[in-house]
């Protein structure tokens, strides 16, 4: 008699081992539950809700006039994804010539009814734009840029060229373009010299590149304006459409207009 | 039922019937004259071409169909709640039914008329020239009586529309002029997603598949702006991807068209835009012959994709013309 008892007793005790109080078990839920939202509202605020940097070009203006830097490069060596293709934005008035100089971002806020003088260094390799429509340089003032090809730094490889367009299928000329769609600012963007070898390290500060500048007027009234690359730029997604040209701080941003 | 409810409640059926009828009738009668002259003037897509204005009368039509099938409803059901309501001390369940001829009748051959009716309508509205404006395919089933068509290709890319006037040397824009009174022909492409065009204001919507012509037809005859969007959800911007068309005179639009085409050979962009066509590759750059995707990925291309003299180490001249 006395055998089965015990084999009963054992069991009971078996089966009680994992049993905790209700204290216990209401704080383990409580401690679950906190670390899911915790775990939740991370994921937005750094991962959906997040933008890159805003360089603020508004207090840079004088007499209706700002002059905004970019620079597009092969690599961005300062995200999670150091391959992607990518603009850099150059801090107001800084030297172009020092990493520090740039921001890896897509994102820059300049004054209302203002003339935007643009420079932009183009580090990057030609790549030919899927629809040639974008060699036509529209929206700029005089619907013209100048654009000119550099071995490296203060080594230019010809004139200035200053030109309506821009043809990346008959020759290895465009790298990637500028638009803002809803101003109609459509801006092909040059790239050095095919053969050379690319700058490595970004921001680039040295190698072969294209400095292009050209102008246009912001709008009278405060907004935000999208602007992207209209070539397919996102190299290992389907048809290039994917990555660095559908992501904000690569190759797409936002041009935020301040009224004042 | 109690005996005061089942005085109050039952009675002749055909009088319920007939008192139903007598108040849906003309509630159904004044809000269908509210909705002819009242609301169809204003109902959107509005009238700034024949597809809009066909899709206007349509929208219409329905509405004044739908108003008194929804009045019977709310007045049976008022009537209901009021008439047949439970009284107080009636606990009683109602009467049962065992089938009604007249109401079985009345009710098939109602429906049926509303749904046939319907089925005739649209089928007809789909082939005239209602239909149009939404996409039909790369062979359309209608044609308007007409050869003065205008000629616009819609090309769909992320983000943004180009049109393309094959008719004034194939000018490239993404601006969209229309000559108002002048039937026009939408050629509706992309050339990488899915886009659909949609100038609502119009009546056109065509989904822009890569690959495939989609035709749409239109006749402005309104002069105004109107709203260009894309309806098919294409990537980050697809929510930017909108702008603005306007409808001038004719004369204008002559002024304008001219004036594009000279430009863009002016300026040599003619010379550089593919050939013309219906559809494009978008994996093929023709002046090159080069496959895309077969070569090291799309992007850093670094000259790639381009013939070996201009990877010789000769920059040449990277402008055009």
């Amino acid at each position: 008699m006395a055998g089965p008892n015990r084999v009963r007793c054992a069991r009971r005790v078996e089966a009680r081992w994992w049993l905790v109080s209700v204290p216990v078990r209401v704080v383990t839920l409580l401690v679950a539950f906190a670390l899911v939202v915790v775990g939740a509202v991370y994921v937005v605020a750094h991962f959906i809700v997040a933008n890159p940097p805003t360089v603020d070009y508004t207090h840079a203006a004088s007499g209706g006039v700002v002059n905004v830097v970019l620079q597009e490069d092969p690599q961005n060596n300062s995200s999670s994804r150091p391959d992607w293709v990518s603009y850099f934005v150059m801090k107001p008035g800084a030297n172009p010539n020092l990493q520090s100089s740039w921001v890896h971002t897509t994102l820059f806020s300049v004054p209302a009814n203002t003339r935007v003088n643009m420079t932009i260094y183009g580090y990057d390799g030609c790549t030919p734009p899927r629809n040639n429509f974008w060699a036509e340089v529209s929206g700029t003032i005089g619907n013209v840029i100048a654009f000119q090809q550099f071995k490296d730094t203060n080594k230019p490889m010809g004139p200035v060229h200053v030109t309506p367009t821009l043809n990346g299928w008959s020759h290895c000329a465009v790298g990637h373009t500028f638009a803002i769609p809803s101003l109609h600012l459509f801006v092909p963007v040059g790239s050095p010299n095919a053969s050379a070898s690319l700058c490595s390290s970004s921001p680039c500060v040295a190698g072969p590149f294209t400095l292009q500048k050209f102008s246009f007027m912001t709008p009278p009234h405060s907004g935000e304006y999208r602007w992207q690359c209209f070539v397919p730029c996102g190299g290992g997604f389907v048809d290039g459409n994917g990555g660095p040209m559908q992501t904000l701080g690569y190759m797409t941003g936002q041009m935020t207009v301040v009224g004042s | 039922m109690s005996h005061s409810a089942t005085a109050a409640g039952s009675g002749d059926s055909s009088r319920h019937g007939l008192r139903i009828f007598l108040i849906w009738l003309p509630l159904a009668i004044v809000a269908d004259l509210l909705i002819w002259f009242a609301w169809y003037p204003h109902m959107a897509p509005g009238r700034m071409s024949d597809q809009a204005q066909g899709q206007q009368f349509d929208i219409a039509v329905m509405a004044m169909l739908a108003a008194p099938v929804l009045l019977f409803v709310w007045v049976y059901f008022a009537y209901a709640l009021i008439v047949w309501r439970r009284r107080a001390g009636d606990d009683e369940d109602g009467e049962p039914i065992h089938g009604n001829t007249r109401i079985q009748a009345t009710w098939i051959t109602a429906t049926a008329v509303i749904v046939l009716g319907l089925f005739v309508f649209g089928t007809v509205e789909l082939i005239v020239p209602a239909g149009a404006g939404a996409g039909e395919g790369p062979a359309p089933s209608w044609r308007p009586n007409t050869t003065d068509i205008l000629q616009v290709q819609v090309i769909g890319q992320q983000w943004a529309f180009t049109y393309r006037f094959p008719q004034f040397g194939g000018f490239e824009s993404t601006q969209l002029e229309l000559p108002v009174g002048q039937q026009v022909q939408f050629n509706v492409t992309s050339l990488d997603v899915i886009h659909s065009f949609w100038p609502y204001l119009l009546g056109v919507k065509a989904d822009a598949n890569p690959g495939v012509n989609n035709v749409a037809f239109a006749k402005p005859q309104e002069l105004g702006r109107f709203v260009i969007r894309c309806n098919e959800l294409c990537g980050i911007w697809h929510g930017a991807m909108f702008d603005y068309g306007r409808v001038v005179t004719p004369a204008a639009f002559q002024v304008w068209a001219r004036g594009m085409q000279a430009r863009e050979a002016r300026i040599g962009l003619l010379r550089d835009l593919p050939p013309y066509a219906l559809t494009y590759d978008p994996t093929v750059i023709p002046q090159l012959g080069q496959d895309l995707i077969k070569v090291a990925g799309i992007t850093g291309a670094n000259g790639y994709y381009y013939p070996s003299q201009f990877q010789s180490g000769d920059p040449g001249d990277p402008v055009s013309p």
